[in-house]
């Protein structure tokens, strides 16, 4: 219990995937602009990367390994990913049309978020069992929502900030983030497995 | 000229009449650092000071805007003395100048000057320090011996010796440290008074006249009372809760109070009013915070001293705090 405990501490905020991995940095970039749509992308990324850790320690202990197919691995990976992302897709067009449209274009790009198809390839990488992927997904998740959200609300702060001309844009965006990236070493060493 | 209309009130506090009175404030615990651990606190608060004043200049004159208004609010001169004081007092002369310099270009032009930086730019001149070069910037010199004198400071700081022989752990490396080792905490060094098993009397000496500092302050009402309140309870209920469920493992709630830079960062940095939250209860949770993630740091963290740390993840969280604690406008919602 407290192992799992740990695998969502640790991922979530002391190894978060975009500010102490780098992956997923192009949402992180993308959807920050406004909060209402980092948070929905926060909800889906969330519900697809869990799905898709799950589904992928699925596909590789029963599929890909019994068969020897393990070169064929992030192929197989992409290919569930992309799988969950259309499933998403059809949920959220279903219960919150307003949702789809403000994701847009965001909601199919979650297939190439590298944080999706790292936490699963990780997740082989780190011999987890199944109740641990689905942990490391979730914690990747939440790590990736809190972030994101906590950026889209700086951002929004941003936009009526005097920043001078050269910095406006994608280069104060993308130095704050390396700032957000300094403050989260702060959490150094917190879970240790 | 510019003429507003009536009333013509004077503002109680415009911002080089704050500035100028959180400086003040400064001066009692600034003054008892420089009599403990010698001039490389003096020597670091010069050599901030001058670069401060040097980056704010290159920096309004490459933005293009007037230099001399700028200048005159002591804004710059404050984030400098206060990122002086987190630096031990003895380093190569080139890294306060680099930290100052980081601080006030990135952390706080680059988003437009005064009033707009989302980080407090003295405490992101020292994480970029401290993640930067870790060995120097944990080097304080032991308590145990005479401070070093001008000639040797000056020695140290023109990078021409190295400077390893008196130093020591301050008390949260040294409680980190033997905690590491299996030691419980009340077997560690003796202390001062009826305050703590553990506690230097010089670290209780400087945050007792920060402590004093802080209350001038808010006795003035310069700083929002929430924002330094939150910081203590939030620092002070769960060392205080873990301490009495396990004492062996945890410092009691006054050492943490009294330790590293619990009351300059409570009262001088965390208050920064542009980088903090401005909402009351946002306030109170903004301060909550950083009192418990200093806490958090502190206990199981890889860092001996969470201050600057928590400081800056608060920031972070501010604009999203302000927005849920926004205060209901009369008649909506």
């Amino acid at each position: 219990m407290s192992e799992l405990a740990l695998i969502l501490l640790g991922t979530a905020l002391v190894n978060n995937f975009v500010l102490v991995k780098f992956l997923g940095l192009c949402p992180f970039m993308g959807v920050s602009r406004k909060l209402e749509t980092a948070v929905g992308m926060g909800l889906a990324t969330t519900f697809v990367l869990t799905l898709s850790a799950v589904l992928s320690y699925l596909v590789n202990s029963w599929l890909l390994e019994p068969f020897g197919l393990a070169y064929l691995r992030t192929i197989a990976f992409i290919l569930v990913i992309a799988a969950v992302v259309q499933f998403t897709e059809l949920v959220i067009h279903r219960a919150s049309p307003l949702l789809h449209q403000v994701l847009g274009l965001f909601l199919p790009l979650i297939t190439t978020n590298c944080a999706v198809l790292g936490v699963a390839l990780l997740n082989v990488q780190q011999i987890h069992g199944l109740l641990q992927s689905a942990f490391y997904g979730f914690g990747a998740a939440l790590g990736f929502s809190l972030v994101l959200v906590l950026f889209a609300s700086l951002r929004e702060r941003l936009a009526v900030a005097e920043v001078p001309q050269p910095f406006q844009g994608a280069a104060i965006a993308l130095i704050t983030a390396g700032l957000m990236s300094l403050a989260f070493m702060g959490f150094t060493g917190l879970a240790r497995l | 000229m510019m003429q507003s209309a009536a009333p013509h009130l004077r503002p109680r506090h415009d911002v080089p009449r704050l500035m100028r009175s959180v400086l003040l404030a400064l001066i009692p615990g600034t003054l008892a650092m420089v009599w403990l651990f010698g001039w490389g606190v003096l020597l670091n608060i010069l050599l901030c000071g001058a670069t401060a004043l040097a980056t704010e200049a290159l920096m309004l004159r490459l933005r293009g805007r007037p230099i001399a208004p700028a200048l005159g609010d002591h804004s710059a001169l404050l984030a400098a003395l206060l990122l002086a004081l987190c630096l031990p007092p003895l380093l190569p002369w080139w890294m306060p100048v680099l930290g100052t310099f980081f601080a006030l270009a990135l952390g706080k032009h680059l988003y437009g000057g005064l009033g707009f930086n989302p980080f407090n730019p003295a405490m992101l001149g020292y994480v970029f320090l401290l993640v930067s070069f870790p060995g120097s910037m944990v080097l304080w010199p032991s308590p145990d011996l005479a401070p070093p004198g001008l000639l040797q400071t000056l020695a140290v700081g023109s990078g021409m010796t190295a400077f390893d022989m008196v130093s020591g752990a301050t008390p949260l490396d040294g409680l980190k440290t033997a905690l590491a080792a299996g030691q419980p905490v009340a077997a560690q060094r003796n202390g001062f008074g009826p305050f703590s098993l553990h506690q230097e009397p010089d670290w209780l000496l400087i945050n007792a006249l920060f402590l004093l500092g802080g209350l001038y302050l808010l006795r003035h009402r310069m700083v929002a009372w929430q924002i330094p309140l939150g910081v203590l309870l939030g620092l002070g209920l769960p060392a205080f809760a873990a301490w009495l469920i396990a004492p062996d493992q945890f410092a009691d709630p006054l050492f943490h109070l009294f330790a590293g830079g619990a009351m300059l960062g409570a009262f001088f940095v965390a208050t920064d009013p542009v980088s903090a939250s401005t909402t009351p209860l946002g306030r109170l949770y903004y301060g909550l915070g950083i009192g418990i993630l200093v806490w958090v740091i502190r206990s199981w963290g890889g860092y001996p001293e969470g201050v600057a740390f928590a400081v800056l993840l608060m920031n972070l969280a501010a604009p999203l705090l302000d927005r849920l604690c926004r205060p209901r406008i009369a008649g909506q919602g």
